[in-house]
């Protein structure tokens, strides 16, 4: 047994049993940061802070709502909303979270798109975020079914109709899925169970794992420069913070984190309060009736630039362009294949493909919304479509053209 | 600095547009535009139907006889309720015919050809008086509904126009109600009376035969149950579906759907056996404010909470600019 | 480090705790018990029916009420309650020792708990057995010849000011 001397103060005594002068300084006060970032270096602290509000709302939406179809909708709608105390704040923070945690997400995919911070080394934090990004979509679709109205059970009747595979017409699966021929009860139990159980501890798995892919390649910076750690953090910490090229975690990186996510709380508090329709839609309150579908349905914002790529092709063609435009963000670190570590502005054609794609998807987004009816609409759709795949079999190419710089 | 001011621009640019396209300009391109005519009824919107319909007729060469005549009926209709609007109304005359109606409209009334016929006690001060004229005269064309009878005197409420014959009657009978069923009344009656025949609202616990009262005995509870299940059977029958349950009806619709639905619900969903319900402004607002107190219970607290949380983090976020400013000093 | 540095971080650190403290009240008072919960706590009994020496077991706020009409032979106690000229014996029907139900001995006037063997004469008292206590009476307020459980009328103030019951 190792030798413990008597401690003088809690913390001596805490640090020799746990070592937590180590672990501050590991996680902390020498987790070294680049100076050179912007306000979008805050969006990982973002996304960890509304997916702490997602938990917390959560755990009190749970003491009290009831995964079965009789009682489902009522438990949501009318104890939560007007017998629990501040049940309905736990609604909305959670509804509202559940869509702003997808915007945060997207923002925070595009800077990393905009630097280049899924190269060299990144590769691992660019998959593992990428597979986070998945297990919040499986996530929210849980969480859509839980209240059990309209939106909820059409919804639920159309996604695992996917999986029918088109003509291969895989029905038997589709019944596995959904434990019934249509979503019912045992439907709504196990993805009550993979909402709150299941996918809830990938995410922290998945957080675990993502944190653990930054520590060896370390963040990007604004220009991706290649930074001596070691001398850098050298230099700060004899005391030349002005040269040094790097900041720690804490408190200095975190101070500013934290006022990027007051500037956030004002918007997501005044969302909650003031504009919660977008997060809440009107058609999920009404009861699901599985003999009428609503006269419009659309998946949540998030999921519409999938859900168009999928509308404008025959049934197979639209479910293989589907998968793949699910997964296709993945192969991003090696499709791209020039060396430089930069922001889009200095990569020529690569700016160009930045900015295309995000529009693309932006497009694609709004049309995923509208009435496939429109004959106008839908072949926007189809153009923005097509363009999504242009695109990507596009970028492998233009990557390797690009001057090294 | 300004770079990351910069940035800020471009991603609330991009925010707010990808918001503009998925909200309001998803939404003006899904819902087709309904004007609100403000609760007043001229048949200006009835007419306008029938003579779409009459369009679209001629242009099929199908029915149009039947077309022409329902939009010539309509604007004769309509023309008749505006001139009686304007005769004075004598309410002492009033009361005789008044006592016809009571007839029906009575405390504890079974259901008659449908629903149960609702009570009058505010009827003057929840409907409009075009509207209750219109309804005298001919209830299946006051309602918008005459698309669902082969004659608008087989409307449950069609023998009225034998009982109350002449204009004068009418104007007197109306300005029966408007001087002496007008008191002020609470939100819940505002339902019940305009609403309830029809919709149940279970998060109030009230039914078509009102509010459900506590059974000490499962027995009787499930007799109560069986009257209502009886009770909606007749609506069903009558309206062709049973209409929907109100309880958060508030939340599932918006502010412009549920008013111009009420106005006129042929606007919103063409072909629907709801009539008109003929409330005027106030009785509107008085529903809707029922409709939010069961729907929305949560509305005053959003509300009184809501500028003391943001306040919060406004103050917040001052706060952390400051101590950010603190800890990055001597760092550029 | 200047002591102005620090002043900002811990006024920072104050000004969320006061947020948390806001967030913590809303928690508690999501767990309170719902309206619906509190307002079935009321539990009106019609005693006007009653048959002398024939126990009624109502139920209150989850919990078994024993109530009992007196016959005249019956020993009278302050614990009775009174409504018009009868006497009833009002109690929460759980054992004093750990919380079962006894059961009713119409031929004996007593109350026997089968858990342990407790035995509780027809006013509540404990006479046998590890019961530490009499029966309790729930709060109860008199109304014509209802008895109105949930609510402390001034007969139930009384026997708590008496120490007949807690």
């Amino acid at each position: 047994m190792a030798n413990f001397e008597k401690a003088n103060s809690f913390n001596q005594w805490m640090d020799q049993r746990l070592g937590v002068n180590t672990i501050k300084k590991v996680m902390q006060t020498e987790y070294w940061i680049p100076k050179n970032i912007n306000f979008l270096w805050a969006m990982g602290m973002i996304l960890a802070a509304t997916f702490g509000l997602l938990l917390i709302s959560g755990i009190f939406l749970l003491m009290y709502y009831k995964p079965d179809v009789n009682l489902a909708f009522d438990s949501v709608n009318y104890i939560i909303m007007s017998e629990v105390g501040y049940g309905w704040l736990w609604r909305h923070v959670h509804g509202v979270a559940a869509s702003v945690v997808f915007l945060v997400i997207y923002i925070h995919m595009f800077t990393g798109i905009y630097y280049g911070s899924y190269k060299k080394g990144r590769e691992l934090i660019w998959l593992s975020g990428m597979l986070l990004f998945v297990t919040f979509s499986a996530e929210a679709f849980s969480g859509y079914m839980l209240p059990w109205g309209q939106m909820s059970y059409w919804a639920g009747m159309v996604i695992t109709n996917l999986f029918s595979g088109g003509s291969l017409e895989a029905y038997g699966l589709v019944e596995w899925i959904r434990g019934d021929y249509v979503p019912g009860d045992a439907f709504l139990t196990r993805f009550f169970m993979l909402h709150v159980l299941l996918l809830p501890l990938a995410i922290i798995g998945l957080i675990v794992l993502h944190f653990g892919t930054l520590r060896l390649p370390h963040v990007n910076n604004q220009d991706g420069e290649e930074i001596d750690y070691e001398e850098a953090a050298e230099l700060y910490k004899s005391g030349n913070h002005k040269d040094s090229k790097v900041i720690p975690f804490s408190p200095v990186f975190l101070s500013k984190d934290i006022f990027v996510m007051g500037v956030y709380f004002i918007l997501f508090f005044y969302l909650v309060f003031y504009n919660f329709q977008f997060a809440m839609d009107p058609v999920n309150f009404d009861p699901a009736d599985g003999l009428k579908t609503p006269a419009h349905i659309y998946p949540e914002w998030y999921f519409l630039w999938s859900y168009e790529i999928l509308r404008p092709f025959s049934k197979d063609l639209g479910l293989v362009a589907f998968g793949i435009a699910q997964v296709i963000f993945f192969a991003l670190p090696f499709l791209d294949r020039s060396p430089n570590v930069a922001p889009a502005s200095k990569r020529g054609l690569f700016h160009i493909w930045f900015w295309l794609m995000l529009l693309d998807i932006l497009v694609l987004t709004f049309m995923g919304k509208l009435p496939p009816t429109d004959a106008l609409f839908a072949n926007i759709g189809l153009v923005a479509a097509l363009t999504f795949f242009a695109l990507w079999i596009a970028l492998p190419i233009i990557t390797k053209l690009e001057k090294k710089l | 600095m300004n770079k990351e001011l910069k940035i800020f621009g471009v991603v609330t640019f991009f925010t707010l547009f990808l918001y503009w396209g998925v909200e309001p300009f998803a939404h003006s391109q899904m819902h087709k535009h309904v004007e609100s005519h403000g609760f007043t009824y001229d048949g200006t919107a009835d007419i306008k139907e029938a003579e779409a319909k009459l369009a679209a007729a001629k242009e099929s060469g199908n029915k149009v006889e039947k077309a022409e005549a329902t939009a010539k009926a309509k604007k004769e209709f309509w023309a008749n309720v505006v001139k009686i609007s304007k005769l004075k109304g004598d309410p002492v005359a009033g009361e005789a015919g008044f006592a016809m109606c009571a007839g029906c409209h009575m405390d504890g009334a079974m259901n008659m050809g449908g629903v149960i016929p609702p009570s009058l006690n505010h009827a003057g001060s929840l409907y409009d008086k075009n509207y209750l004229i219109a309804l005298i005269k001919n209830p299946a064309m006051a309602g918008n509904v005459d698309h669902k009878y082969k004659d608008t005197s087989m409307h449950p409420m069609g023998s009225v126009s034998s009982m109350i014959t002449t204009d004068q009657d009418v104007a007197n009978v109306v300005a029966y109600l408007k001087a002496n069923k007008a008191g002020e009344l609470t939100t819940k009656e505002a339902f019940t009376e305009a609403c309830e025949r029809c919709h149940a609202m279970r998060y109030a616990k009230t039914t078509q035969l009102g509010d459900t009262p506590k059974f000490k005995y499962k027995k009787d509870e499930l007799k109560h149950q069986v009257k209502i299940l009886e009770e909606q059977d007749l609506v069903k029958a009558y309206m062709g579906k049973l209409p929907p349950d109100l309880s958060i009806i508030i939340r599932a619709r918006s502010e412009h759907f549920l008013e111009t639905f009420v106005e006129n619900p042929q606007s919103q969903l063409a072909g629907t056996s709801m009539p008109r319900v003929g409330l005027s402004h106030e009785g509107y607002e008085k529903v809707k404010e029922y409709l939010t107190e069961i729907g929305d219970p949560s509305k005053p607290a959003r509300e009184a909470i809501g500028p003391w949380v943001i306040l919060f983090f406004i103050i917040f976020t001052g706060l952390a600019f400051l101590w950010k400013k603190e800890k990055w000093n001597g760092h550029h | 480090m200047s002591s102005r540095r620090d002043f900002m971080g811990y006024a920072l650190g104050g000004f969320t705790a006061v947020g948390g403290i806001a967030a913590l009240y809303a928690m508690k008072r999501s767990w309170d018990p719902l309206p619906s919960v509190k307002a079935a706590g009321f539990t009106t009994i019609d005693v006007s029916s009653a048959q002398p020496n024939v126990l009624n077991v109502e139920k209150w706020r989850g919990k078994p009420i024993f109530v009992l009409k007196k016959t005249a032979d019956m020993k009278a106690d302050d614990r009775d309650v009174i409504v018009g000229s009868d006497r009833f014996h009002v109690s929460i029907g759980l054992c004093t020792h750990l919380g079962c139900i006894p059961a009713y001995k119409p031929d004996d006037h007593k109350f026997l708990c089968a858990c342990h063997g407790g035995e509780f004469d027809a006013s509540g008292h404990e006479i046998f057995g590890p019961p530490p206590s009499p029966l309790e009476i729930p709060p109860f307020r008199v109304d014509g010849t209802t008895i109105v459980l949930g609510e402390a009328g001034p007969d139930f103030k009384k026997m708590l000011d008496a120490g007949l019951t807690v």
